[in-house]
């Protein structure tokens, strides 16, 4: 009995294999959704992490010093070796390359951010989007090579600073040992100038974001509970837009420990992490080291973001 | 089960048996052309008209044989051994600091030398060379080859042309009255510590060096401490042609060590540069086509081998590279090369030049020499002012 009032309420199957299938999935909603998960869920563990933990191996074995060959034994001997002079130099230079990077892109996109999320209305935040996402349309070598010319001893800024008579300025700054150099392409400062221009937009974003969420009556109940404007920004602004500053910084600190371009070709070729991989796996074919200083920022991004997930950086994004 | 275990193990074994016995034997007759060939490459040394329409010897192969010629370009011989080593390419431009490698990783087979014509023509000097010959085996046919001259600007040297590498490697006043610090540059590439080795062995006999690629410990020492030297005058390592000739150009460089390419490059966008063969002699490299062990197009990778041993092809080549042809031939008659050019480009300084080596271990000249990867390692030390 039950049965056939069971038959008559159901509606009548589809015809045709399609149909088929699409009443198949609507019974058994668990089966749709592991074939929908799962070629992507494949693709990120084999793919992705299985290619990384592969990598990650091979950091575990050494290359012998007589024939150059990778000797497949268990070894801790190749990360003794990013304890060399030379190698911790790298990562020394590329980490604080990264901090400072990412200190400065942070102090200069606040303002910025600051003023779309509150001033910028109509027109001027559709300009402000189009400024800001702009560069991210052009090609990213582009942008370098013309950042190469910018700064080169003959360039337009040198011509720039020689028409007003600032010459000396630039002169005293490139005499500064370790920062300074022979000119501004081939100097830190260059590679620290295109590095901020370039992660610039992954910085301003994520705070903007953030403080378009902070109330507007939350700034204004500071000053009239009588706080300056000094006190209203360390006190309520600031801690409120900390997760959208977290969130950015991790954009520019991570990819500015990976880039091996820019250090390529504006600085004084001493070398990033991402070049000292690069030149270790494809010029000494020496994998194991190559893949040893891969861990490195990968250790470096894991505290970062266990650390910026504690300042609640993820609820920005 | 156990059969099933034993048969695949027999057939796994057959099967690498059979790509070892087909590593090792070269082509024995040439078939159709397969209508494709992939070619790892120097850059400037495949042209196809496209920067330059007089400079093409690509149209016309393609028209004749029906290959398509796809170009990869390198910037260093280690790009190249890497590219190699990823496999998907035919032929590759080696130099003798990659060729080597290549034949001792198995990357590339031996050439049936019958099969080319034109290999009767090639510079006896050439034929044999160690580069490329293992055991009287060829593993390709010769290209190009020139020396690593040194590039300086001629407003700067004022008519008095540099005439040691001296210029690059210590700190002197130039002939404008100001310091070289700053505005010299060197290659990016562990090679170049034998430049510094060449250096030595003629300013410093007493070191004992034979041969620039063939260091012992002390040698080796002596060399790098003269490129720490050498680090403070150079602002940036050159490491892409194209970034030198702007260096040249925006940067204020006046002196480097170079290829023809760059200074023939200069020169055609009238800048005042100007290249020396300095008395220390130079280093060089003589360029090899080798062909892929697992190469999909051997037929059109011998046209391609034939066509470029051509002596049209190779005077081209070498009056567009700044380069030495490997046919005698090609020095006389050829339009854009003209009949001086050979000797421009250092055709009678073969002697002179110590060509590109991989440094290993087990050398000849001495017991025991310093191989290549430390030669990477340390170089990269080097430029990181340790």
């Amino acid at each position: 009995m039950s049965a056939i009032t069971g038959e008559q309420a159901i509606l009548i199957e589809k015809p045709g294999l399609a149909g088929r299938i699409s009443d198949f999935f609507w019974k058994h909603p668990h089966v749709f959704l592991a074939v929908m998960l799962a070629p992507p869920l494949l693709w990120l563990g084999i793919i992705y992490l299985g290619s990384l933990l592969a990598l990650l191996l091979q950091s575990f074995f050494s290359i012998d010093d007589y024939s150059g060959l990778v000797n497949y034994e268990f070894t801790l001997s190749t990360y003794g070796q990013l304890l060399n002079e030379a190698n911790l130099d790298i990562i020394i230079r590329t980490v604080s390359m990264a901090a400072i990077v990412t200190l400065f892109s942070a102090l200069i996109a606040f303002p910025i951010a600051y003023y779309a999320a509150r001033y910028a209305r109509g027109k001027w935040k559709a300009i402000f989007y189009l400024g800001v996402m702009l560069p991210l349309w052009s090609s990213y070598l582009v942008k370098i090579y013309a950042w190469k010319l910018i700064l080169a001893k003959e360039g337009i800024l040198t011509w720039f600073l020689a028409k007003l008579n600032l010459l000396w300025l630039l002169d005293a700054w490139l005499s500064i040992p370790v920062i300074g150099g022979n000119s501004l392409s081939v100097s830190y400062t260059g590679t620290f100038i295109v590095f901020v221009y370039v992660w610039m937009p992954f910085m301003i974003l994520p705070i903007q974001a953030s403080l378009e969420r902070v109330p507007a009556n939350l700034i204004e109940a500071s000053s009239d509970l009588g706080s300056t404007p000094q006190q209203t920004f360390r006190h309520v602004l600031f801690p409120l837009a900390l997760p959208g500053i977290v969130a950015g910084s991790i954009f520019t600190f991570s990819l500015t420990l990976g880039d091996y371009i820019i250090p390529q070709i504006i600085g004084s070729s001493r070398l990033f992490i991402g070049q000292a991989v690069y030149a270790q796996q494809g010029t000494a074919g020496n994998i194991p080291l190559a893949a040893a200083f891969t861990v490195v920022p990968i250790v470096i991004m894991g505290l970062y973001l266990w650390m910026a997930r504690k300042m609640g950086a993820f609820d920005a994004l | 089960m156990k059969q099933i275990l034993k048969s695949c193990t027999a057939l796994t074994l057959s099967i690498a048996f059979c790509t070892q016995v087909m590593a090792q034997e070269a082509l024995k007759e040439l078939g159709k052309g397969e209508g494709e060939l992939s070619i790892v490459a120097w850059a400037g040394y495949i042209e196809r008209g496209d920067t330059d329409k007089n400079y093409d010897w690509v149209t016309g192969f393609e028209k004749e044989t029906g290959c398509k010629v796809s170009v990869k370009t390198a910037a260093t011989s280690d790009e190249m051994v890497a590219l190699m080593n990823e496999g998907g390419f035919d032929l590759v431009t080696a130099s003798g600091d990659a060729s080597l490698r290549l034949v001792a990783g198995k990357r590339v087979q031996p050439i049936n030398t019958d099969l080319i014509p034109s290999w009767k023509t090639v510079d006896k000097r050439l034929q044999d060379a160690p580069w490329y010959t293992v055991k009287g085996v060829h593993y390709g046919v010769p290209y190009v080859w020139g020396p690593n001259v040194l590039m300086y600007n001629t407003d700067v040297f004022k008519g008095k042309p540099p005439k040691s590498w001296n210029v690059v490697f210590e700190e002197m006043n130039l002939p404008d009255g100001k310091s070289n610090k700053g505005r010299v540059q060197a290659y990016d590439g562990p090679i170049h510590i034998a430049d510094a080795a060449n250096y030595l062995m003629f300013h410093k006999p007493e070191l004992g060096i034979k041969s620039p690629y063939e260091l012992n410990e002390d040698q080796y020492k002596a060399a790098l401490d003269l490129l720490r030297v050498q680090r403070k005058l150079a602002g940036r390592y050159w490491h892409d042609a194209m970034i030198q000739v702007d260096d040249f150009k925006n940067e204020g460089v006046v002196a480097s060590g170079s290829w023809p390419f760059q200074v023939n490059l200069l020169k055609s966008e009238k800048q005042p540069v100007a290249s020396e063969f300095p008395e220390e002699g130079t280093t060089g490299w003589a360029d090899t086509t080798m062909l892929h062990t697992e190469s999909a197009h051997p037929n059109c990778a011998y046209m391609w081998m034939e066509h470029s041993l051509s002596a049209k092809v190779q005077g081209d080549v070498s009056a567009w590279f700044g380069a030495n042809p490997s046919v005698a031939a090609a020095c006389k008659g050829n339009e854009l090369l003209t009949d001086e050019g050979c000797a421009t480009n250092g055709y009678n300084d073969f002697d002179k030049i110590k060509f590109w080596r991989t440094p290993v271990a087990k050398c000849e000249s001495q017991s025991e020499c310093v191989p290549y990867h430390r030669w990477v390692s340390d170089y990269i030390g080097v430029i990181g002012g340790r």
